[in-house]
């Protein structure tokens, strides 16, 4: 991973693999989705709802993995003051805002017909609204601290703490029986009949591969802003 | 599920919010890439 540090030999490797996790992913999306909307049969339940499922999921697991991945990045900026973390850590913030959101707005979407209401303060949909604050509030402090090295450690150690949000949405439908149902894909199996199941695989690499990669392209915006205004100071000292 | 309501309105709308949020933050990060490194690219030349 120290390997990487140097943001040259980062933006050396991130430029081609930029392209190559966006492409891969929107032709995943597209297939995914394709086929979730115009090939998967109706739910016998749900009905045609059941198609909301494959942009709801990815877009839950890509709100969650974002923090994660701000926190795993703010614990390597901390301990081991890797010069890449807390650029990691700042450019997954708004794409993990913007699929929270999109996660809470489907949610809500699908609930309407399904449960009879847009919204309900039940534990997952409550857990997962927090982490969407969680993510306005990093923004608004990493954004604030700048390059400050003070600033940026409170916004790593908030990257962090907000991480103990994590385990309560995984577990929230589990402590707290409400509206939500419950977990029905695991590492063991799932309750999803395969006729149904095979879109979300593609939409969940592919929006996956997404994130990754509008993540490098705004560690790379981050770098050569950097980059510019080192020059400038330079330039202006000189 | 509420056999009073037609799924496909929600269906669609849960499609559109995806794709018109998701194809707005490519757009944003590529156009603030291209911004920045055309910046970057500009003092190197000076």
């Amino acid at each position: 991973m120290h390997r990487f540090a140097n943001p040259a030999r980062f933006v050396a490797i991130a430029r081609p693999l930029t392209a190559w996790f966006g492409w891969s992913g929107a032709i995943l999306i597209a297939m995914g989705l394709a086929g979730g909307l115009f090939v998967t049969p109706a739910d016998y339940l749900q009905g045609d709802t059941v198609r909301i499922l494959y942009l709801h999921v990815p877009a839950a697991w890509l709100g969650m993995a974002g923090w994660g991945g701000i926190a795993v990045a703010s614990f390597m900026q901390l301990v081991w003051r890797h010069p890449l973390a807390a650029i990691a850590a700042r450019a997954t913030a708004v794409p993990g805002a913007v699929y929270a959101a999109i996660c809470l707005l489907t949610g809500s979407i699908w609930g309407r017909p399904t449960w009879g209401t847009w919204w309900e303060w039940d534990g997952r949909l409550t857990s997962m609204l927090v982490l969407f604050f969680l993510y306005l509030a990093y923004i608004a402090l990493a954004r604030a601290a700048g390059r400050e090295a003070g600033g940026q450690r409170i916004a790593a150690i908030f990257g962090m703490v907000g991480a103990i949000n994590l385990p309560v949405i995984h577990y929230s439908v589990l402590w707290w029986r409400t509206l939500h149902q419950g977990q029905s894909i695991g590492l063991t199996g799932t309750t999803i009949d395969s006729s149904l199941l095979w879109p979300l695989p593609l939409t969940a690499l592919g929006f996956t591969l997404l994130f990754v990669s509008i993540v490098l392209m705004r560690m790379r915006t981050m770098l050569a802003e950097a980059k510019v205004e080192a020059r400038l100071k330079r330039l202006a000292a000189a | 599920m509420s056999m009073a309501l037609n799924a496909w309105p929600f269906v669609i709308a849960a499609y559109a919010v995806t794709i018109v949020g998701t194809l707005a933050l490519v757009i944003w990060s590529v156009a603030a890439l291209r911004r920045a490194e055309a910046r970057a690219d500009a003092l190197d030349r000076r």
